[in-house]
This record gives C-alpha cells, sequence and structure tokens, in this order.
C-alpha cells in the first residue's frame, strides 16, 4: 500500500488550528525563522483516518488472535482500562502541579506500589523506570550507591549473568559501567553451580537472573545460589521478565532477590502497542531505599505527596513520577484480580505445560522437565531430516492464522520456539495452535515447499532483510525515493483481477 | 553464490576462525568458510584504519549479517597496511569466496615467532570436528 | 475471573495430559521454603461496575478544571480526536515490536513514516522508532557521543529543561562522562561560553527554544559546538518546527526531543516519547528500533525492523544501547496528529502559540508585571516575575482557578519570584485576561 506521503496533495489539510481574531503573530527573528517547511502529509481527515485504518489490517494483534510471543506475555488486554486511562481527570493532569491537585493520581501511585510490594516480597518501590530495560539500568545504578556508601564500589566491579539471559541484562551492564562475567547453564537448564563458583568472588557487584529463565525453568538450585552471593556480599537482582509465572506462588524477596524490576506491559496487562510503551517499576530491599530515584510517593495520614527530599538518591531515570497511563491500566487490572492473582499465574502455568505435553513427542524438547508460564522447543530434527527451520515453522504458523512463538532464542537452544501462551487463552485456543504445529512437522516431511515458502497468507511474503541492511533505506525520499515494482500493491491489484 | 566448503593447506588458521596467508614480512588475513557460513550473508565490514595497529588473539574488526555479529580475531600481530575495500563495498564477497576476493586486511607482521602458534588446515579442522 | 476461560473441566483434561494431579503440582520446582502459601494481601477484585466507580472517584480527587498555563516540558495541546481512534484499533493496540514482519506490516510501515516525519522536521537523515521520553533520549546521546567521538565530557546548556539535565547525570557515570552545566546569562547561551566548555566535550547539549521559552542563537550554539569538535545536539519541540528551523539546517548532529506536544495527552507525566534523530554518519550507533524499507519474495515492497546488529538481543553487552521496549503507540499518536496538521496546520499552530504568547506577555507587562528576561524573543512559554514568591502566587492565581505556570525557584537561583507561563493554542484571549487578572 502507499505510503502517507505518497497520498499527499498539495493545499488539504485533516484540522484546523484555532487563530485568535486581532493578534498579531511576532516576527520570529530571521536566521531562527525555518526557511523549507517539512514536508508533511497533506490530506484531508476522512484520508488520514482510512489511512490508519488500512495500516491496521495489515497488523495482528492480541485483539486479532494467539499471539504466544515467548517472553513477551502477551495476554488480554482489558477495553474497560482504556476508557479508565482516558479520564478526564487523569488524561488531563499536568505532571508539575502541585501535589494537593493530584492526590487521585497519588493515590492510585501508592495503591499501586502496594501490590507491588506484596508481589514481590520486598520493602520499597520506584515507578518510575520507563520499561524493564530501564528497570535493569536503575537497579545497577543502586548497587553502586549502595556499594558506594559502604566504600566497596571500587572494588565491586562485576556483574555475574547467566548465558540464558536477555539481551538487556548485559547491555544494562555495560551502561552502568560493570564488567560482565557470564555464566554457563547445567544439563537440567540451571545455572552451572560449579562454574558460579570460580566466578563469584570479593569482585562481584552482583547477579543479573530471570527465574523462572528464559528457558521456562525455575532454577533448582537458588538457595544455593543466593547463598554464593550473599555470601561475599554481593547483591541479587531479579529481572521480572517472567513474574507472570509466579504471582502469588512464590515472591523474588522470599527467593533472596535485593532488587526486582516489574514489567507492568507483561504482567499486568499494558497494551505493548506495536512495541510500547511499557513500565518497569523496581521493587528493593529496605537497605536500597535510600537510594530510589526522585520523587518517590509518600504518604501522610489521607493525604499524599511526592518526595524530592532524599540525598542518597541516584537521581532521576526518566521524567516525573513515570508513565502515569500505564499505572492505571496495571492498577485497574490488578483489581480486577484481587487476590486472584495467584490464579492468573496458575492458569498461565498450566496452559504453558498443557502444550508442552501435546508437543513434546513432535519437536525436540532440550530438558526434559516441567515448565513454568513459557518453554523451549527446538526444531533441530526437522532442520536435520527436512530442511525445514525454526524460521520457516513461524512462517507457515502465520498461515493457520496465529502469531509465531519467539524463535532463535534463548541462544543456548538451536533452533528454538519459545512459546508463551499466557492465561488467555481457551483450551481450544491452545489445541488448535499445537494442532498447527503438528501439522507443520508433517508438512516438513511431505511438502517442504510448502513451508519454506511461507507465508502464503500475509499481505506480504517474506522479507529481504539483507536488503534492507545493506540499502539503508529509513525514510521516504520523496522525488527521489527508490522506485519499486508493485509497490506493495498486491491486494489492490488482485481485485482488479477479479 | 556462497562458496563450497573448503580450507586451503597453504593457509594457517586461528581457531577463532580466522585465517592467515604469509608472504615475507607480510600477511594477509580473513574468516574462514565456516565462520562465513555460520554468519549468513554478511551485509556489513567495519574495518581497522591503516597504519593502526593489530595485536594476536584480539579484535581488530567486525563483520554483521542481518542476525549476528562477529569480532574479527587477528591471528597476527602487526599494522596494517591495506584494507579490502571491495568487502567494504559488497561484504557478501566473504561469502563468495572467502580466500581469495574476501580476504579483509593485510599486514605487515611485528610479532617473532607467532606464525608458529597457528594451526595448519588438518589441525583447524580437527578444531570443527571436535566443536 | 472473567478475563480466563478455563473451566474444571479444562483443568482435569489439562492436568490428565500433563500427567499431574493438581496444579500446584506444576511449581514442585520451586523450594518449599520459597512457596507463598498465604493469601496475596491485597484489596478484594472488583467487578468491571466497581471499577469503573473506583476510577471515577480517583480521577475525581484530581484537579484539572483550572486554566492550564503549565508548561516546563509536557503542554496542554489539542489531540484530535482521530488519534484516539487510530490507538484504539486493536491490531495496532495490542500487537508487540514487529518482529515478525509479515504479521506487521502496519506497524512498521506507521513506524517508517514516523521516522520520515521526524527527519523532514528536525533535517536529520536517520530517526529511530521512539525512546522512553524527553529525557532519556538526551542520556542516549550521550552515549553516542561518546563512542563516535571518544571524548569522556558532556556539555549541557543549564538553560535545558532540569529534568533532562538531572536525567543526564544520573547516566553519565556509568558511561564513564562529566557533565558540565553552561550557565545561561539573562536567560540565553552565550555561544563564547559554549566554544570554551566544548574544548574536549563529546556532545554540547541545548535546547530551542529554551527551558524559560527563549529562543536561543541556537546556529551560534552549534558552531561553537562544532569548531570545538564536539557533537551539537538540538532539544527541540516538534510543534515549534512549523516556525523554527530545523536543526539539521544550522549543523546539528542530532537533533532530540519530548514528543508529548504531537498527539499525546499530558496525562501525569506518561506514558509520551522521545524521539531522537541524527545524520546519517551516527546510524550504526544509534539505540532502539529502526525500520527499514524493502521488497518481499515477490519483489513488492514491504518493511522490516533493520540495523538490528546494533541492539542487545544481537550485541549484548556492546549493544548502542539497552532498550527494547519503547513507545511505539504514543509515536504513532504523533504521527498521526502531524500527519493531519500537515506543514500548513503546523506552522499555524506555531504562529497561534506564539501571537498567544505574545499577547499574554503584553497584557501582564500592561498591568505592571515584568518580565524575567525582557530583551529575549520567545516561543510559546515565557518567564514572568511576580513581585513576590511565585508559589504564593500561584496559590493565589489558583482560587480564581487559573494555574498560572511554574514556579522557576523550584530549579534557579535567583527566580523565585519567576513564573513560566506557557500559552499553547488552546488558550484563548479570554482565558489570558483571567490569568492577567489573577496575577495582578
Amino acid at each position: 500500500m502507499k505510503l502517507i506521503y505518497e497520498k499527499s496533495q498539495s493545499g488539504r489539510r485533516g484540522i484546523g488550528v484555532p487563530q485568535p481574531d486581532g493578534l498579531d503573530v511576532p516576527e520570529v527573528p530571521a536566521e531562527l525563522r525555518r526557511k523549507e517547511p517539512p514536508r508533511l502529509p497533506e490530506l484531508a481527515e476522512p484520508e488520514v483516518l482510512r489511512h490508519f485504518t488500512e495500516l491496521s489490517t495489515r497488523n495482528f494483534g492480541i485483539d486479532t488472535g494467539f499471539y504466544p510471543l515467548g517472553s513477551c506475555t502477551m495476554k488480554y488486554n482489558p477495553r474497560i482500562n482504556e476508557r479508565l486511562v482516558g479520564l478526564p481527570g487523569f488524561a488531563q493532569l499536568h505532571p508539575l502541579v502541585e501535589d494537593d491537585a493530584a492526590q487521585g493520581a497519588l493515590e492510585l501511585e501508592w495503591e499501586l506500589e502496594q501490590i507491588l510490594l506484596q508481589v514481590t516480597g520486598l520493602d520499597a518501590v520506584s515507578l518510575q523506570p520507563a520499561a524493564g530495560s530501564q528497570g535493569e539500568l536503575t537497579g545497577l545504578m543502586l548497587f553502586h550507591a549502595y556499594f558506594a556508601d559502604r566504600g566497596e564500589d571500587e572494588q565491586r566491579t562485576n556483574i555475574v549473568i547467566p548465558d540464558t539471559a536477555h539481551g538487556t541484562n548485559p547491555a544494562s551492564v555495560t551502561m552502568a559501567g560493570y564488567k560482565l562475567t557470564p555464566v554457563r547453564t547445567d544439563q537440567r537448564g540451571n545455572i552451572d553451580v560449579a562454574d558460579l563458583r570460580t566466578k563469584v568472588d570479593e569482585h562481584t557487584a552482583g547477579l543479573m537472573l530471570t527465574n523462572p529463565s528464559t528457558l521456562g525453568l525455575f532454577d533448582e538450585n537458588i538457595e544455593e545460589i543466593e547463598r554464593i552471593f550473599h555470601g561475599v556480599g554481593a547483591l541479587m537482582y531479579y529481572d521480572g521478565a517472567n513474574l507472570n509465572a509466579v504471582c502469588g506462588i512464590s515472591r523474588p524477596g522470599d527467593m533472596g532477590f535485593d532488587v526486582v524490576h516489574i514489567n507492568l506491559h507483561k504482567t499486568f496487562s499494558q497494551p505493548h502497542g506495536g512495541g510500547g510503551p511499557g513500565g518497569g517499576p523496581i521493587a528493593v530491599r529496605e537497605m536500597l531505599e535510600p537510594f530510589l530515584p526522585v520523587p518517590v510517593v509518600a504518604r501522610d495520614g489521607d493525604t499524599f505527596r511526592l518526595d524530592y527530599d532524599r540525598p542518597k538518591s541516584i537521581g532521576k531515570v526518566r521524567a516525573f513520577s513515570g508513565p502515569f497511563g500505564v499505572f492505571v491500566r496495571s492498577y485497574a487490572f490488578m483489581r480486577s484480580y484481587g487476590p486472584a492473582l495467584r490464579e492468573m499465574s496458575e492458569v498461565a502455568v498450566l496452559n504453558a505445560n498443557y502444550m508442552l505435553a501435546r508437543l513434546k513427542d513432535t519437536y525436540d524438547v532440550p530438558y526434559e522437565r516441567l515448565c513454568m508460564h513459557e518453554f523451549v522447543l527446538s526444531a533441530r530434527t526437522l532442520k536435520r531430516e527436512h530442511g525445514v527451520s525454526a524460521l520457516d515453522v513461524a512462517k507457515r504458523l502465520m498461515d493457520y492464522g496465529f502469531h509465531p512463538p519467539t524463535i532463535y532464542f534463548p541462544l543456548v537452544v538451536p533452533e528454538a520456539l519459545m512459546i508463551e501462551p499466557t492465561e488467555s487463552e481457551a483450551k481450544e485456543t491452545l489445541d488448535a495452535f499445537c494442532e498447527a504445529l503438528i501439522a507443520i512437522a508433517r508438512e516438513a516431511a511431505n511438502e517442504p515447499d510448502t513451508v519454506h515458502s511461507a507465508p502464503h497468507s500475509r499481505p506480504v511474503k517474506r522479507l529481504d532483510e539483507v536488503r534492507a541492511a545493506k540499502e539503508v533505506v529509513v525514510k521516504y525520499r520523496f522525488d527521489d525515493h527508490p522506485a519499486v515494482e508493485g509497490a506493495g500493491d498486491r491486494q489492490v491489484e488482485a481485485q482488479k483481477g477479479v | 553464490m556462497a562458496a563450497s566448503e573448503s580450507y586451503p593447506d597453504e593457509l594457517l588458521y586461528h581457531s577463532e576462525h580466522d585465517w592467515a596467508r604469509i608472504d615475507g614480512d607480510e600477511a594477509t588475513l580473513g574468516v574462514t568458510w565456516f565462520a562465513q557460513d555460520a554468519l549468513g550473508e554478511l551485509v556489513h565490514y567495519e574495518a581497522p584504519d591503516i597504519g593502526s595497529t593489530v595485536a594476536k588473539d584480539a579484535s581488530y574488526g567486525e563483520v554483521e549479517s542481518v542476525k549476528a555479529v562477529s569480532d574479527l580475531i587477528s591471528p597476527l600481530s602487526g599494522e596494517v597496511l591495506e584494507v579490502n575495500q571491495k568487502v567494504v563495498d559488497a561484504p557478501e564477497t566473504v561469502n563468495e569466496d572467502p580466500y581469495g576476493d574476501g580476504w579483509l586486511i593485510r599486514i605487515r607482521m611485528s610479532g617473532a615467532g607467532e606464525r608458529d602458534q597457528l594451526l595448519s588446515a588438518a589441525e583447524y579442522r580437527k578444531v570443527l570436528e571436535d566443536a | 475471573m472473567s478475563y480466563l476461560s478455563v473451566t474444571d473441566a479444562d483443568r482435569e483434561a489439562m492436568l490428565a495430559a500433563i500427567g499431574v494431579s493438581t496444579v500446584d503440582e506444576l511449581f514442585r520446582d520451586i523450594p518449599a521454603g520459597m512457596r507463598y502459601r498465604q493469601e496475596l494481601a491485597v484489596k478484594p477484585a472488583l467487578p468491571e461496575a466497581e471499577l469503573q466507580r473506583h476510577f471515577e472517584e480517583l480521577a475525581a480527587k484530581n484537579v484539572v478544571d483550572e486554566v492550564c498555563f503549565l508548561g516546563a516540558g509536557i503542554y496542554d495541546h489539542y489531540v484530535p480526536a482521530v488519534v484516539d481512534a487510530v490507538l484504539q484499533r486493536g491490531e495496532l493496540l495490542t500487537a508487540y515490536t514487529p518482529y515478525q514482519p509479515e504479521m506487521s506490516q502496519g506497524v512498521l510501515q506507521a513506524i517508517f513514516e514516523y521516522q520520515t516525519a521526524i527527519c523532514e522536521l528536525t533535517g536529520m537523515d536517520v530517526s529511530n522508532a521512539s525512546g522512553y521520553d524527553g529525557t532519556t533520549v538526551a542520556a542516549d546521546a550521550c552515549f553516542v557521543a561518546k563512542h563516535a567521538t571518544g571524548r569522556a565530557k558532556v556539555v549541557v546548556t543549564e538553560a535545558t529543561n532540569p529534568q533532562v539535565r538531572q536525567v543526564v547525570k544520573t547516566y553519565a557515570p556509568g558511561f564513564g562522562l562529566d557533565v558540565v552545566e553552561v550557565p545561561h546569562e539573562g536567560g540565553a547561551t552565550d555561544p563564547d561560553r559554549i566554544k570554551k566548555a566544548a574544548a574536549d566535550a563529546a556532545l554540547v547539549i541545548f535546547q530551542q527554544p529554551n527551558f524559560f521559552g527563549v529562543l536561543e542563537a541556537a546556529p551560534d550554539l552549534a558552531a561553537a559546538a562544532n569548531d570545538a569538535g564536539a557533537m551539537p545536539v538540538a532539544h527541540v519541540d516538534l510543534v515549534s518546527l512549523g516556525v523554527l528551523e530545523a536543526p539539521g539546517a544550522y549543523g546539528c548532529a542530532m537533533a532530540i526531543g519530548e514528543g508529548q506536544s504531537a498527539g499525546n495527552a499530558m496525562s501525569y507525566g506518561g506514558p509520551h516519547y522521545g524521539f531522537l534523530a541524527a545524520r546519517s554518519d551516527y546510524v550504526r550507533r544509534l539505540p532502539g528500533r529502526i525500520v527499514g524499507e524493502t521488497v518481499d519474495a515477490a519483489g513488492e515492497r514491504g518493511y522490516v525492523l533493520t540495523l538490528q546488529t546494533r541492539e542487545q538481543h544481537i550485541r549484548r553487552e556492546k549493544a548502542t544501547s539497552n532498550i527494547t521496549t519503547n513507545q511505539t503507540l504514543l509515536a504513532l499518536a504523533g504521527l498521526v496528529h502531524l500527519s493531519l496538521l500537515g506543514p500548513q496546520g503546523l506552522r499555524e499552530l506555531g504562529e497561534t502559540c506564539l501571537a498567544l504568547a505574545q499577547h499574554a506577555k503584553a497584557e501582564l507587562q500592561k498591568a505592571g508585571l515584568e518580565l524575567a528576561f525582557p530583551d529575549k524573543a520567545t516561543f510559546k512559554e515565557f518567564a514572568v516575575r511576580t513581585g513576590r514568591n511565585a508559589r504564593e502566587a500561584l496559590a493565589e492565581a489558583r482560587k480564581k482557578g487559573v494555574y498560572a505556570g511554574y514556579p522557576l525557584g523550584r530549579d534557579y537561583a535567583g527566580l523565585d519570584d519567576a513564573l513560566l507561563v506557557a500559552v499553547t493554542e488552546k488558550r484563548t484571549v479570554e482565558e489570558i485576561a483571567q490569568l492577567v487578572e489573577a496575577l495582578s
């Protein structure tokens, strides 16, 4: 389909702007004034709406169908939450108003914190981080501040991370000015404790761990791991990416973790918006509370305020107290469940294990264990015997009406398919997806070309990522834009053909 | 068009999947067939500056495919005399001809005795089999 | 629980297929000492109708009916209805990062169009798909500049938004960067001071219009940075770029900013989006997602995430950033708003802000108030001296239904009596009269 810029016609516009009578527009000094107008699209309002509606028809969301993208917790996003976030008392509230004008917002933030404290089993919360990755970085900044306060910051230079970790963990380590110490995974998918013992010492600042891991496995050695780190005075960071497995079932604080980030957009249902927004609050143990970012929500009796008077604070990691609209939705989600948040996690884990049980005879299972809220299969045998890769399987799933799982992650499993159903899905959906995967395995043997050339039912065929990386076109170039045969109007042409 | 698997006998190898062709006190460096096959079609070559020094076992640049990035590990120490501009312009040259047109840099060697620590083609094949 | 489909019969069948007899058994890998056996101590569940009422009660405790002259980085601009309509399309709202391009052409094309709009507005070659907000993109710029220049110092003007400066200072130690602030003189920054400070700096961050609403001599600031071999980085307001020059046109290496002005409700500070755009020299150092154009197997045009080897999921500890989840939905809102405005609308929007702010300045002066920086040209915001502690003046004004502005004494010594007043296109001449009355 055409780009919106290709639909533009000079002189059209989609919205008017108030123009107060009788006021002069002051001159902008000539050297600061815009010379060439920006080439924004020029369309009337109906065409703008249609353009984006057409784009939406070329996209797939949870509202469209099953989206078992492992590690991303693509659960149902209740529509009531969208209505609530739009209440004028929230949407039209300026973040810099005096606290007396924001009592409802502050109360909501405070109540959200109370639930997060219950779920994590820790002592204090900062809502500020904008997403999980920023929560990680904030947590590591707290490590620095805590050790600096104890005179140990120079000495403790290393952060230990298992090889199954999300790439965000090592990236956060670098951004925080720490050095990475990788640790291996053992035969059962746990951290290799023998390897770990050789790597943890007085130079260790801490551990970053996702538990359950990206393999969907709860680390059976967690008690031992806790003793190893705390034994040398190091701290433990819990990557909450997989918290959806354990709400009300096991609390990171009880596992020994000192800092936890919570991906509000995953566990507590934020529409992922095609990439974001998210929310990445962190919960910490008491000794880290003085270092939390400012402001902190404080309660005095029945009133709430933002407390900036934190002399040991690391500072700020984003503006204001955090992404408030995300808090509204997540708090609404939590209040919809109440204590049944445990049932949410139970069903997520039940769904994942059910799918694993149905698929384990068809695909390779790298670790023969019960899983938590997600599991990893391997297409290694399909690849070896039929030349059909995890990528091929993923693309073929699209033709069955499903969003593919995460593929080629974690890196320790070849031809990985990482499947996370979440609690939102009905058994019939899980069955249909499993049957599709089983059917694709059959196709791989009988008609591999059908699988190799999938998808067949999407608005585009497989896309040439090599070309995109070599001939970098990252914006529309107007008159100089490279010409492409067909310009992506397949659907329109098909209709003409009829 | 990807090349087929080979490890020429006249080259010396480094276990990080790099090769060296030694000519007097100069050497031409590249990556092995195994390396380019593991990465897939290359889309970018981050080359060192001419005149910079490279150290044995250290990274002197990077090659990238769409989904992977790999450090280039120098099998030998020395000064960079030349960078293969053809690979900068068309990185897939490495996939097509890893030991010929797909060479990466030419250096003047500075580390006496380093060549003796490199692997023969047979020894490198053994590394691949054991992996 | 109405968000769950599972029935007792389902549960029995599924447990049987798994080969366990209870749900509890599924958690047997968790050491007994780490199992939480109590009920979560949270308030009881609310059915939807009660949830609505509870949130309405909370929302009612916030004060949003005062006439808003508060800005300081977040502005009360109008958000068109079409923005809401597009954002509620479930296929866009409930999708995630377009890892599978064949499932995600809608979002991918939208991001490509957003990148184009940001590049057009800023005069840059490449934009990422969004950063968290207008503060974090400044930290991102520091990381880019550190690696691009090999230098270890950040220069940021004191007239840059205080929260932007705070975030830069929070990130800088981890990056191994020192931060130097260049003071303002009478509300604006002296290019000579920038030139001296930038001598060994990786980048110079300045804001245009600056935090006081004042138009900096931006081309001179950029030139001073360039002369010193530092990357000039302009922090700009999208809404101003119909009337103000694009940073790319006066030599900036990067342009960053808070995108809220275009398409986002104020929402007590978020979620919004930060934009980050750069010259093509820096494309491989940029943080975050970037969408590129390509073709499919049939030769037709399509879009994919590109240059992903920069990112954490591939380059891990050597990545250009740890960012993963970004602010795509909010950036999409920005794109829709900008698409509705077009070049003409964006210019008119800027002109309306200019005209109304100028009118407010004149009326306040007529009423005997002094401007903090009277000889400076401004855009939609300006600082006025209230003749007393500005927080007191604000409290008085609020009693008359006017939220008159931001007390600059919160961040700047010597400006305890000054309010920063923002005037968007939503304000009217009558409301400006109320402001004057409330501050007189």
